[in-house]
């Protein structure tokens, strides 16, 4: 059975600090740190990620245009969910009007988790057990302060629709690398993580993000030059681009999908707002490689084709591009007090 | 700190506060919100039905407030408003994505799925609706979304 | 509604001073207030047959639930039947209402009314939380707004649709700060400028502090016996010519025009009709001013002026003392204070000092009738009596 993206939607919040604000802080090099990620985006003090999960996956549900009740599964996956025990999936299903015939579960694997998502959901749909799944993407990860990945941590959300029915694009193939390769991590009770500095890179990212690219196109049959759009796990602007070198990618291609200079990195929604953005422009029949990365390590490739429901579609919801212009400024002590790092602060 | 409500309180309203969900009397073709059992306008001749209200509407009228209840206190300065809701139902709720100063009796708003607040750092997380300013898709459709 | 079966007149009154009482609780405030009104009536306390106080929140402000068994114990008054009456900031208004139709059923000669709140003995916010009980909790605390806020609200609409504008909300409490100075009872007893009421902090826009009456600890008590016999204890008793009550929706959020209240209209309607009077035949009243914007459109509503001139009258100088219809000579709950049960009362006390010439640097000259406006929440309750030194026509 073909499977398919139905409906796909996008959540980005309003709110932008400025690199150069963060780097002004703590003395660092504004111009090196800028050239890496420009701004990022910021979740208010009432947004977390179930709220930026229902806002991208009401869209979704608004791009495929079906009754939520068919909605079968539903799972979100992210690094920082509201509560360690007691689900998000379930309040998204419950804000979903999904509720009460589905399957439901949080996942976590660092920035892939989303990913992963689709994966399950895939199954789920190939296998006929279910009809539709959404598998979405959130975070409003925590860098902690003074740390180098505290300029580009940033807040997002993707959701999909899967189905076999009305897509809008079809999910030709996935596969993936995993090994643990402990490159990022944060135990229980901590409140930042903490990452392995530049083993980061080379033995984490780059083997992954580069295995899986180079195994889907082995197991699909395909090269580099049969896909019109990439899209790759973006932690700064500089490390997909590296992979685009690498692969022999024209840069130009990934330029739709490359969001990480103006929201930042945006975890387990990243590379899926990368595949939202390419979405909201891409014509029917062309192809998009999309390759994620997950800290710990892993990484999930998928050859993704466009249908011609595509134009029909995409503007039923809110295009990523509006989100990401429609933005407002903040320093660093307003950021402080939206991501609650100020001590004291009552609830 | 304060004293926490058992959850069964905050479990009822969660369909409606998600979904924005009311009623709508049948006989007069009045709405509201939240769900009412008896019509206050037609009582015995009234005919409930459940109602999910779309989200959008206008302000009717609007503050911001500055000395909070328990629970708000991280959230202040925060704009409040009366919403007519294009139905017909008015409801009371937050304005957020925009500065005070930019809000105006007329304003059209959509809803928008939001935390309410939390009850103390171990207590439940409350969800439910909110409005921000009503936008415009990109295209030529010009549908509002 | 009909006429009552008997009338009702006041014998006698006492209240404590309204404000932060670090050192009374609720027992204090109920005693004191008692105690001075049964020696006002000049009556044993055996003679009380049945309490009647309100009090809008003893359980969240001090603990205290079953607060008419609270009354009777602490002043004595075991075994005689004892009533707690509740409706927000209109409780001890509604008290007296109870007292009225008691006397009128013909069932009791003599009732002791009035309503107590000890509102210090719990920090701000939580406060800020237990006053919001007066609005819809589900619907409007339950999302943020706060009690300032729902007045806020209505403030921002009127200013929309009459053009109020933020100097005349600011006169309102210059006004009541001005006639506080002569109340011996008052919260506040030294004026304020206009400049000072709009330089003060937003609470919620466009409401700052000096729009918003004061939390309090006080407590008032009234004795009512039936007007017939009225003069055996006084030769000034005051009649009770008009208690009326009416209700409205308990969300602000529920009703089609903000700028009025809808129990306001009503009441009014009930009240003079059952008094025999107009609006015009008031001589001074005590209208509900929990925010200065309440006063403005209450003033509109109880027929003072016309609608959207409430703003108008007070920037003319037609409400001060020796104005056309002298408002809230007390000072109003923005300067004497608004312990919110015993605010009603309160208002009762004011209204018998000045018809009985007591008034002092206040008096109001020539006074003869009266009418007092208490309302609850946002209107949701609204009680309305018109005292006067006449049982009969004005």
């Amino acid at each position: 059975m073909t499977v398919g993206i139905v409906g796909y939607g996008a959540y980005v919040p309003r709110w932008r600090i400025k690199s150069a604000s963060i780097a002004e802080i703590w003395g660092s090099d504004k111009e090196r740190i800028g050239s890496l990620v420009g701004e990022k985006s910021v979740a208010s003090l009432d947004e977390d990620t179930v709220t930026m999960a229902v806002e991208a996956s009401r869209s979704a549900l608004l791009r495929a245009g079906i009754n939520p009740k068919d909605i079968g599964a539903v799972y979100v996956g992210s690094e920082s969910h509201p509560y360690v025990v007691k689900p998000s999936s379930s309040i998204v299903a419950e804000a979903l009007d999904a509720t009460p015939e589905l399957t439901a579960a949080d996942l976590e694997f660092a920035c892939k988790a989303g990913t992963a998502a689709i994966q399950i959901v895939m199954g789920l749909i190939e296998s006929g057990r279910t009809r539709y799944g959404m598998a979405i993407g959130s975070d409003t990860a925590q860098g902690r302060p003074g740390d180098e990945l505290e300029y580009t941590a940033a807040s997002g959300a993707a959701a999909f629709l899967l189905g076999a029915e009305g897509m809008l694009a079809v999910l030709d193939d996935t596969y993936s690398y995993c090994t643990d390769t402990p490159d990022f991590w944060r135990r229980e009770g901590e409140e930042f993580p903490r990452h392995g500095g530049r083993f980061t890179g080379g033995p984490a990212y780059f083997t992954h993000v580069l295995a899986a690219t180079k195994g889907l196109l082995e197991k699909t049959g395909t090269t580099v030059k049969d896909y019109d759009h990439f899209v790759f796990h973006q932690p700064n602007s500089k490390f997909p681009l590296k992979v685009a070198e690498i692969l022999g990618i024209p840069k130009e291609k990934l330029a739709p999908g490359l969001l990480v200079s103006k929201i930042g990195n945006t975890y387990s929604a990243a590379s899926m707002l990368g595949l939202a953005a390419t979405l909201d422009i891409a014509k029917p029949g062309e192809k998009i490689l999309l390759t994620s990365f997950g800290s710990g390590a892993g990484s999930d490739s998928f050859s993704i084709t466009v249908t011609d429901a595509i134009e029909e579609k995409r503007g039923k919801a809110r295009l990523l591009k509006e989100m990401i212009d429609a933005k407002q400024y903040i320093g660093y002590a307003e950021y402080l007090k939206f991501r609650k790092k100020l001590k004291g602060v009552l609830a | 700190m304060y004293e926490e409500k058992a959850v069964a309180f905050h479990w009822r309203g969660f369909k409606e506060r998600y979904g924005l969900l009311g009623s709508k009397c049948e006989s007069c073709g009045r709405h509201y919100f939240p769900a009412r059992v008896i019509c206050p306008g037609c009582r015995r001749k009234g005919k409930m039905k459940g109602v999910k209200f779309s989200g959008k509407g206008k302000i009717y009228s609007f503050t911001v407030v500055r000395t909070p209840p328990t629970g708000f206190e991280i959230f202040i300065p925060y704009i409040m408003a009366i919403v007519d809701l294009d139905e017909g139902a008015r409801v009371v709720s937050q304005v957020v994505d925009c500065k005070p100063e930019e809000v105006e009796i007329g304003m059209q708003v959509e809803s928008c799925f939001r935390k309410i607040r939390e009850e103390n750092k171990s207590g439940l997380i409350l969800y439910g609706f909110k409005f921000r300013p009503a936008r415009k898709s990109n295209l030529s459709e010009g549908k509002q979304l | 509604m009909k006429l009552p079966a008997r009338d009702v007149a006041i014998i006698g009154v006492g209240i404590t001073k309204y404000g932060e009482h670090w050192n009374l609780g609720l027992k204090d405030l109920i005693t004191e207030a008692g105690i001075k009104a049964i020696q006002d009536a000049k009556i044993s306390g055996n003679d009380i047959e049945l309490i009647v106080g309100g009090s809008m929140s003893s359980g969240m402000f001090v603990g205290q639930e079953h607060t008419g068994a609270l009354f009777a114990d602490q002043m004595g008054l075991n075994p005689k039947p004892a009533i707690r009456t509740e409706a927000a900031c209109a409780s001890s208004s509604v008290a007296l209402r109870v007292g009225v139709m008691a006397i009128a059923s013909g069932m009791y000669d003599c009732v002791a009314v009035g309503g107590a709140e000890k509102m210090t003995d719990v920090y701000g916010s939580q406060a800020t939380t237990t006053l919001a009980g007066a609005m819809d909790r589900d619907n409007e605390a339950y999302f943020g707004l706060t009690f300032p806020g729902v007045y806020a609200l209505m403030a921002k609409r009127h200013m929309h649709q009459y053009g109020t504008t933020r100097e005349q909300l600011a006169m309102v409490a210059v006004k009541n700060h001005g006639n506080a100075v002569h109340n011996p009872h008052a919260q506040y007893r030294s004026p304020i400028t206009i400049d000072e009421v709009l330089k003060s902090p937003l609470v919620a826009d466009p409401l700052r502090l000096l729009d918003c009456s004061p939390i309090a600890d006080g407590a008032a008590c009234i004795i009512i016996v039936p007007a017939e016999v009225a003069k055996n204890y006084t030769d000034t008793p005051i009649y009770i010519r008009a208690s009326v009550q009416a209700s409205d929706t308990l969300g602000l959020y529920m009703r089609k025009d903000i700028t009025t209240i809808n129990a306001n209209l009503h009441a009014a309607k009930l009240a003079y009709q059952m008094a025999g009077v107009t609006p015009a035949d008031m001589h001074f009243a005590e209208v509900h001013d929990c925010f200065t914007i309440n006063e403005i459109i209450s003033c509109e509503d109880l027929g003072f002026c016309k609608k959207g001139d409430g703003g108008k009258i007070i920037q003319e100088g037609e409400t001060h003392i020796g104005g056309r219809i002298p408002i809230n000579t007390s000072g109003g709950l923005k300067a004497k204070g608004h312990p919110v049960g015993a605010t009603g009362a309160g208002q009762i006390v004011e209204l018998v000092e000045q018809l009985r010439g007591e008034a002092g640097k206040r008096q109001v000259a020539g006074a003869e009738t009266a009418l007092a406006h208490n309302l609850g929440g946002s209107g949701s309750t609204v009680v309305i009596h018109i005292l006067s030194r006449n049982r009969g026509k004005v």
